[in-house]
């Protein structure tokens, strides 16, 4: 067992089940979908791209490029939410939660295709 | 990318985590803690806004209080806060100036993380000493079949480029001097779980001192050792080190058995081979005429000495013999790069060449030399070096030979698969056609690529069924394990090579010949027949299934429901 793929494998599902939380609900509620719920995500996608640095097998580029998906994604609805928020007149409106909603959606999909070559790549172990 | 970046990145994973957490909380604790405006209205902090303060916070402290003045309770948070991410800061920046400074720190502290992680062992492993050429291909194979391997060699370039390596099970590292006692206690000499000692430096000196070491400081352990001169393996052997390979005689071995039945080396070869390598083609070197000798060093004294056996004549040519001995019919003085000395020599009307000089360009010039002189040549040719082996390709040599990865080859098999070194020692008395058609079952078997090779030894762990029935006294044939759980009628892509128990090694053996707990087995066949009879070893039911024909029903539902219809209900 190797510590390393073990803490990654953590950060990289708690990342895709953060996301679906917070993804899951009326796609322009914003009483669905929670700040805090899109800060952590934020926060663990952050933790998962870190530690796939320095890898230097395909797979770990694979890992490292659909993390960077992810956090370009979900940054893009961070500033989406803080700019509708604060630099607009018009503040959440229900089209700005589902452009939100939806960009995290994007995420989401980078996470499963992460854990689905996770998955991959703990099959073709080679016994 | 370069080594170096990886090498960097690696290093700045920790830092950039604890960087990220730290604002995390951070900013988490500002949005949590109540502020209130001007007019002392609560506000509520939003993200937006505890990212910007905290941002701002750690890199220009004192640049004011936004967007309204902070409560106390705030200002309680964000006193801590500064100290904290401005300390994070600081370690960040710190652990990319300590990267290119000097590491005698750090040396000390990867040592006491070596020891403590050797020591956190849990499973067997194998202490290998030098991570070259022979160490690398070594310690990959052993982590692939998921065997532990705890690495330690002098260079500390090799120590990075083992951790940049992306291998199967983590190899605790270090860079250590094998010689030195300490450093091989420190990498788990003593360690209760260490199953064995691989020296593979390529100092023999140091390899002995390994061996000693090992042998005075854990005695029950095995030692498998390289060694290059006779000397040295005498002396290993006189203190009960258990393996010694040569990989010069190991290599002339192989060519001996070659010449007298090609079949037999072309099996060794597959069944010791990679499995997802393709098939090797057979070689026919010639058995009789002249072989023509260059280099007399140890390689050259070794295939003399087992190509004389097979009696073949033959010419050496040697560029010092006064250094390396003469043989008893003479030698051509020279080194064999020119035509003259190889003409000397006689290579029109040689049938073998071997180019067994320690320099790798002096082989590729004899070889082109010898080439350009008589086409028809059996060339075998020695590489001493990894980076040369495009050219060894190229040259036109039937058989290549390079000591490192013959010591890998043969350790991997020696510590994977035991029983195909008793295969092997059977098959020798056995004429080649057996061999032969040994070889083709295996091919009908494979198609393209090399059978995967595999033991089972039959007891409570990897065959408890079959232990149960033995128990039973229900015995089980040869025959009836091959057969497909699936479908009885057909039977699995494998051949039982071996059959051993205490009293008797059995080549090959019979359909009918019974299978009793204790037995070891050694098979070959497609990996995923492997796994098919693994199911039929451990599963009651499947197993009765292959015997009986009978599918016993498995949930305790339905054997009851079985046992209903039984009586008649």
């Amino acid at each position: 067992m190797n510590p390393e793929k073990v803490v990654f494998g953590f950060f990289i599902v708690l990342a895709l089940t953060l996301n679906f939380g917070f993804f899951v609900g009326e796609i322009d509620n914003p009483e669905h979908h929670h700040v805090w719920e899109l800060f952590v995500v934020v926060l663990v996608n952050l933790v998962a791209t870190v530690l796939k640095f320095g890898d230097r097998t395909h797979m770990g580029a694979l890992l490292l490029a659909t993390s960077l998906v992810a956090m370009l994604q979900l940054i893009g609805a961070a500033l989406i939410w803080t700019i509708a928020v604060h630099a607009t007149e018009a503040g959440m409106t229900p089209a700005v939660m589902a452009s939100i909603v939806s960009l995290s959606g994007g995420a989401m999909i980078a996470n499963v295709v992460s854990v689905v070559l996770l998955v991959i790549e703990t099959f073709t172990l080679r016994r | 990318m370069d080594n170096v970046v990886y090498l960097i990145m690696r290093r700045m994973r920790t830092p950039l985590l604890v960087l990220i957490g730290t604002y995390a909380v951070a900013m988490a604790g500002m949005v949590v803690i109540p502020a209130q405006d001007a007019a002392g209205h609560p506000v509520p902090t939003s993200f937006f806004h505890a990212f910007y303060f905290v941002s701002y916070m750690s890199t220009t402290i004192g640049f004011g209080e936004l967007p309204n003045a902070f409560t106390d309770a705030q200002r309680i948070w964000v006193s801590f806060s500064v100290f904290a991410t401005v300390a994070v800061w600081l370690y960040a920046i710190g652990t990319l100036i300590t990267l290119l400074q000097d590491t005698t720190f750090q040396r000390a502290i990867l040592e006491s993380r070596f020891r403590r992680r050797v020591r956190r062992l849990r499973e067997p492993f194998y202490l290998v000493c030098g991570y070259g050429q022979t160490g690398t291909a070594l310690v990959r194979s052993l982590t692939d079949r998921h065997q532990r391997a705890v690495a330690i060699d002098i260079d500390p370039q090799r120590v990075n480029l083992l951790k940049l390596d992306n291998l199967r099970e983590y190899v605790p590292s270090l860079c250590a001097d094998a010689r030195q006692p300490s450093s091989l206690e420190d990498a788990g000499l003593r360690h209760p779980l260490c199953k064995g000692v691989v020296a593979l430096t390529n100092v023999n000196e140091t390899n002995l001192k390994i061996a000693i070491a090992a042998k005075l400081l854990h005695p029950e352990i095995t030692v498998i050792c390289r060694a290059d001169s006779h000397e040295v393996e005498a002396n290993m052997a006189s203190f009960g080190t258990d393996h010694i390979y040569d990989p010069f005689d190991t290599f002339a071995l192989d060519m001996a058995i070659a010449i007298q039945s090609p079949c037999l080396a072309l099996l060794s070869k597959w069944l010791a081979g990679y499995e997802d390598q393709s098939l090797d083609a057979p070689i026919f070197p010639p058995a009789e005429g002249r072989w023509v000798l260059c280099g007399f060093g140890r390689f050259g004294k070794a295939m003399y000495r087992h190509l004389r056996e097979q009696g073949l004549d033959l010419t050496v040519i040697e560029a010092l013999p006064h250094k390396t001995g003469i043989p008893k019919e003479g030698v051509v003085h020279g080194r064999g790069t020119e035509a003259v000395t190889l003409e000397q020599a006689g290579i029109g009307d040689a049938v073998g060449l071997v180019a067994g000089t320690d320099s790798d360009a002096d082989n590729l010039s004899i070889i082109m030399t010898a080439l350009a002189l008589n086409r028809t040549l059996f060339v075998v040719a020695r590489q001493n070096h990894r980076y040369n082996k495009l050219l060894f390709e190229r040259v036109g040599a039937q058989v290549v030979m390079m000591p490192s990865n013959i010591i890998a080859d043969r350790i991997r098999v020696r510590l994977g698969t035991p029983l195909l070194g008793d295969l092997m020692a059977l098959a020798r008395d056995r004429e080649d056609e057996w061999a032969c058609e040994l070889v083709s079952r295996v091919v009908a078997l494979v198609d393209e690529y090399a059978p995967h090779v595999w033991e089972i030894r039959i007891d409570e762990i990897e065959a408890p069924a079959l232990c149960a029935l033995d128990r039973r006294g229900i015995s089980v044939s040869v025959e009836q394990l091959t057969r497909d759980p699936r479908d009885r009628d057909r039977v699995l892509p494998l051949i039982v090579l071996l059959r051993m128990d205490d009293e008797e090694r059995e080549l090959l053996p019979a359909p009918d010949v019974r299978v009793r707990s204790g037995d070891r087995l050694l098979l070959c066949g497609r990996a995923d027949a492997s796994r098919t009879l693994t199911w039929t070893l451990r599963n009651l039911n499947v197993l009765d299934y292959v015997l009986t024909g009978n599918a016993a029903p498995g949930g305790l539902v339905w054997r009851w429901l079985a046992r209903r219809r039984a009586r008649g209900v």
